[in-house]
Order: structure tokens, then sequence, then C-alpha cells
């Protein structure tokens, strides 16, 4: 996995709520069995007319966002679905990072495993972000995960809070396998016991 | 004395295989069921690292999602559509040689995941239970902790037999008394959604309890811990009880006679301590719930049948009513219409939300002697080939057909719509699943999220209808 330590770039904002696994990776491309290549798809139905041909409006076909890597969204971000397809996509378009109010537990979850960064705030601060990221190619900010801290284009600062395992995992990139693996011996004395505590499994 | 514990600790304590000092827990997982859509990545991964799977027998692997439903399908390689044949033989190559067992399509027992698990006896309580899909709080019906997980995860629990995780929150929705006529589990769980919101339970387990939950069926609590994923929550739970023992007697994968016991008296420890506190409650009353019925494009956006469109300033929060102006849009629906006004085209009944022989049998009582309205498709779709079996030995089958629906094979179907199964752009759908998100039904699909019984009423009268009101 990509290691996340400092990340500068253009923020996108995505003043929605309820952005819902769907939106962000239509049904029609889960039958992939790769990982990569769905960057194209990414919010499909949002990104591209009927006839497949690009929506202008949407945030980013607009020229100051195309190269986005930060998105500024609103409560509940990832609900649905428990699709990694929807982090894979994220990823290939080229976003490391997500702001959010909040966010759906199984999402959350899956953009760790994949060096994408989901930083919950409160709504004051999504607000102030989501200001700075209306103002285009200027929307540029910075994310530093060992001080926890994004830094606006005004040289503004907020703080965010994430538990230290993850940060510690993201930091250095560590797949979580091999991380468990560690473990093994621990996970052998519970399958010892398992046979005298619940032998029927 | 020990601290009370909620079920939710209990299952959690008995599954830690290591804590960190900042609360990481490495937790066991007893179960993996695994479908075609979110596994092949993991297998991948498991090749690429030269892994095996640690405990190839506590997975079930089954195609469900993509597979087509039309009478007659026949086998894997009988399928038209290449990528959705790959996936399935891609499955089947993974389960052959990492060893997994594996139910193919053209098997009786073969259906949804969330079905067949309980079907088979795979789901127990007391389990910790996952599968790469958010639905799997369905099993959570048992007593077992079950949750949807990602693709990585799915290859974590083959290669360790574990997962990396923090403990959830714990909920408790009471619900009191007894429903009212016409009301089923998923009136309740929609009005529950409709009453939290979808991230009404976001970082939580919930426990389901209380006279209305007691008095469900294995089927009806299936239903409302299937739905708990659409309030945001983990995983949902209801504490074993008889009826989940009789349930379970027998069944292919459950307990054999001399383990039985042994294995029952467990789950006899599994429930929650009567001081046990929670970290949220919520508390309804059955008799307040009418039958429910969505209007919008979030399960949220739910009213009782009774009741009219809503109209975007009812709402006080401005990113709500921005969403509700975008709903009503997409739905094609003006505020203030009454909801039984409102004409369908499509009605379904099937997923793991309501796929199950009480839902089809709900769904032949309201057609029987009656006839599909003219225009509208209706397709009955079991949530598996046993399902469908005994559909088709009770007779509900012959009358759902001489009704007019359509009697498919088992599988996901017009749920989410990556087969052949789609609602076609601008058409109106009264469907049994679980989401009502744009695009979920086919591109450009309407759906209304109801009941079995909702749905069939509104197959034969070709408008959303109380189901109350037919004679
Ligand atoms: S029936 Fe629908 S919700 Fe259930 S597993 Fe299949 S696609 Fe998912």
């Amino acid at each position: 996995m990509q290691k996340f330590t400092t990340l500068t770039g253009v923020a996108a904002p995505m003043d929605m709520i309820n952005i819902d696994t769907d939106m962000i990776i239509p049904k029609q491309y889960l039958m992939t069995i790769e990982r990569t290549g769905l960057g194209k798809a990414l919010f499909f139905e949002l990104r591209y007319d009927a006839d497949g041909n690009e929506n202008p409006d949407f945030v980013l076909n607009k020229p100051a966002y195309r190269d986005a890597k930060i998105l500024v969204a609103g409560d509940n971000f990832g609900c649905g679905s428990s699709r990694e397809h929807a982090p894979w996509a994220l990823l290939d378009f080229g976003i490391r990072c997500v702001i959010a109010t909040s966010f759906a537990d199984i999402f959350y979850n899956n953009c760790f495993k994949n060096g994408i960064l989901p930083i919950k705030l409160p709504a004051e601060d999504v607000a102030k972000l989501l200001d700075d990221a209306m103002r285009g190619a200027n929307a540029i900010i910075t994310i530093d995960l060992e001080t926890k801290t994004i830094s606006g284009p005004d040289g503004g600062e907020i703080k965010f809070d994430l538990d230290d395992f993850k940060r510690h995992c993201m930091l250095n990139g560590l797949d979580d396998i091999a991380l468990t693996m560690e473990n093994a011996d621990k996970i052998d004395a519970y399958e010892a016991n398992l046979k005298t505590t619940r032998p029927w499994l | 004395m020990s601290d009370p514990k909620t079920l939710f600790d209990k299952i959690w304590e008995s599954h830690l295989v290591d804590e960190q000092d900042d609360g990481t827990c490495l937790i066991y997982i007893d179960r993996q069921l695994i479908h075609e859509i979110t596994s092949a990545q993991a297998f991948d991964g498991l090749r690429a690292s030269g892994r095996k799977a640690r405990r190839p027998e506590a997975n079930l692997c089954v195609p469900d999602h993509n597979v087509p439903t039309t009478p007659g399908r026949g086998g894997t390689d009988e399928i038209e559509d290449d990528e959705s044949r790959i996936q399935l033989e891609t499955l089947e190559k993974n389960a052959a040689e990492f060893g997994l067992p594996y139910i193919p399509i053209n098997d009786a027992r073969q259906g949804i995941v969330h079905v067949i698990g309980p079907e088979q006896g795979f789901t127990q309580p007391g389990l910790t239970l996952v599968c790469g899909d958010s639905h799997t709080a369905t099993h959570g019906a048992f007593g077992a902790l079950a949750f949807g997980v990602g693709t990585s995860e799915v290859e974590h629990v083959l290669a360790t037999q574990t997962l990396i995780q923090r403990p959830a929150k714990n909920m408790r929705i009471t619900v009191n008394g007894e429903l009212p006529f016409g009301c089923t589990a998923k009136d309740m769980i929609l009005a529950i959604i409709g009453k939290i919101g979808t991230a009404g339970g976001t970082g939580h387990v919930i426990e389901y309890a209380g006279k209305a939950i007691e008095d469900l069926s294995m089927e009806g609590r299936m239903t409302v811990c299937n739905m708990t994923i659409e309030a945001g929550a983990r995983a949902g739970l209801v504490a074993p009880d008889e009826k989940t023992y009789q349930y379970l007697k027998g069944r292919p994968m459950s307990p054999k006679a001399g383990a039985w016991e042994q294995a029952e008296a467990y789950w006899r420890t599994l429930s929650s301590d009567e001081a046990a506190t929670y970290d949220k409650e919520v508390v309804l009353k059955a008799a307040d719930i009418a039958p429910q019925v969505t209007w919008g494009t979030s399960p949220e956006d739910v009213v009782a049948i009774t009741a009219c469109v809503p109209s975007p300033e009812d709402f006080d929060d401005p990113a709500k009513q921005e969403a509700a102006k975008m709903a009503l849009k997409y739905m094609g629906l003006t505020a203030g219409t009454p909801m039984t006004e409102i004409a369908i085209d499509y009605a379904f009944v099937g997923a793991c939300t309501n796929g199950r022989i009480e839902d089809i049998r709900a769904a032949a009582a309201v057609a029987k002697g009656r006839k599909v309205a003219a225009g509208v498709t209706a397709l009955i779709v079991p949530g598996s080939g046993l399902i469908k079996e005994q559909a088709e030995e009770e007779g509900l089958a012959a009358i759902l057909i001489e009704a007019g629906f359509e009697w498919r094979e088992p599988g996901c179907s017009m749920c989410l719509a990556m087969n052949p199964d789609k609602v076609p752009p601008g058409k109106r759908c009264a469907a049994t699943s679980n989401r009502n998100f744009k695009g979920r039904q086919g591109a450009d699909s309407r759906t209304h999220l109801v009941s079995p019984a909702m749905a069939a009423a509104a197959a034969v009268t070709g408008k959303l209808t109380d189901v109350r009101d037919l004679d």
C-alpha cells in the first residue's frame, strides 16, 4: 500500500449529503475482476450525460478540479454497499483524501486499506473547507498526517483526529495481513481453545 | 460480579484474539460468505502474496448478484453475458483452487448469500460472520455478530481468519406492543429508519428488542436486521430464542445431534444482561406503525402509505431540503400528491430483504383471485432455489403465475439490476428490496420500497396501494 505522509493538492467541493457508493461507482463497473481502471467511471452518473458526454457542471469536469486530490463533502459519505470499488475508483482518479462531517463505517474502513485518508471534521470546519474549495485552482490545501493538520490556502490550520494505529499504518504504508500474521501464535491459541469452547464449529 | 454486558459485548469479548493499548482489536471471524462481485481481487491478493485460505471450510461461496433469473437458465457456461459469466467462472475457479465449499448456479441450494446462510444452518447464534456485502447485517437475526466488509478484508479473513477492528458502540431499539393489521417487519424497519435516519446508527451495533421483535418470525427478524445497514449501523442483533433454535434444528450445517445440546446450551447464554447499558436508546410503539413506502432516493425518505409526497420545505435542515428537491425531481413526483395516487410500471418481490418463503406467501395471499394490472410487469424472485421449490410445493407459484406474475430463478435480480432484470429509465417500481438510490434498479429507474404484500397490492391495482384497503 502507498504511504500517506503529506498531501498537497486541489480540493474539490461536493456539498451534498448521503453520497452513496452507487453514486461513487455504479454497478455496471462491478463486473471487473481487477482493482484498477475504475477512475474513468468515478461518479459516473453525475459526471456524464446519457450520451456519455461530460457534464460541464459537475465539479470534477471543471478545468480547475480535473486534477483534484481531495474531496470535501457533506454528511454520511460512502453510505450504501460495501464495494471496495468505491475507494478503488477514487484512488484511480487520483483522490487520496476525503473530508466530510461523517462517513459510513464500511467505506471508512475500506479507505485505509487503499491508502486513502478519510478525515472526519465538525460541520464548521467542513463549511470552511468547502468555502476554500470553491476557489477553483486556488483551492490548494495541504494535509499533514504526522501532525494531523490541514492547512488551507490562507494559511489557516485545522486539526483533525485519527486513531494511532490507523495513522501508523497509513504513515508507513503497512499491509494489514502482514501485521496480523505477526500475531499468528495468538490466532493458533484461539483456535486451539475453540476446540473445547465451541467444538461444534 | 462482572459488569453487565450487552449481547454485542459478549460476542465481541468471546472473539477477542488480541487487543492493543489504543483499543485496536484483532477479532476472530468464525465464518465468511463469499459471492462473485467482491471476491476476485481478494483471491488475486492471496495468490500474489503466496498465501492460502487459513480455514477453507469456514467459508461458503455462492454466485448471486449477477446471475440471470430467467426460467431454465442452466449452468455457468450458459450465461450469455461475458462479464457476468467470467465473474462466475472466476469464483468457481478460486473456490476450487483454495479449497472452499462452493454452490453452483444450477444447484437447488443456490440463492442470495444472506438467504442461504441461514437456510443451510451456516449462520448460527454467537458467531462472528462476515461477507463482502453490506447486507450481511441480515444474519444478526440469529444473534450472530454479522457485518459487511470490503474486498481487502475478505482477503484478510481468508488469510488469517481474523479482522482488525475497534469495538462498536451499543444501541438498542425497542419496539413495544403489537404490529397492527397489514403491517410487517418491513414496515417496522422502514419506520425505524424514517425516525433515526440513514446515519442514525453510524458506529453502533443495534440490538432490537421488545415484544414486537420477539413476535416476529425468523424471516421477519432477518428483514429488520437486513436493513440495519440502511440505518447506518454496522450490524443488527436479535437475541436468540426458541424460534431461533427451532429454525436451525436439522439444517444441513447446523450442529448435529450430540453437539446440538452443547451448542444450544451456549446459545442460551447469549442475551444482554438486564442491567446492561447502551450508548443510544430508541423506543417505538408498534401500534403507531402503518404500512410504509419511500418517496425519495434514500431509505430515510419514507412515509406511511396514507400520507402525501412531502415538500422540501417540510424539512428544517437546508441540506435535507436540497436533497429532497433533487429526490422529487429524480422521482418525478410533486409535493402534496397522495402516495396512493402514484402509478407504477413494475413490481418486484425478492432480494435478501424479502425473498423468503413468508414473503412469497404474503404476495400470493394478495395475488390470489386477482390479476396484475394492465401495463405492469411484476416479478417474483425467490431468495433461493429451495424457497422456490417450497413455494411451488405450497401452490404459491401457481397462484402467482395465474395472477400474471413472472416466476423466476433465484438471485439478487432487480434489487440492484446487475443482471438483465432492470427497470427501464423513467419507469417506477414498487420493490421489496432495501435501497432506493438513484439508478439502483436500472439507469434512471424510480424505486418505492415497500413490504411484499404492498408490492403485490401495487402490482394488482397498478398504483401504490394501502394493502389494508384491498377487500
Ligand atoms: S439482494 Fe440486493 S441487497 Fe441483497 S445481497 Fe443481493 S444485491 Fe445486495
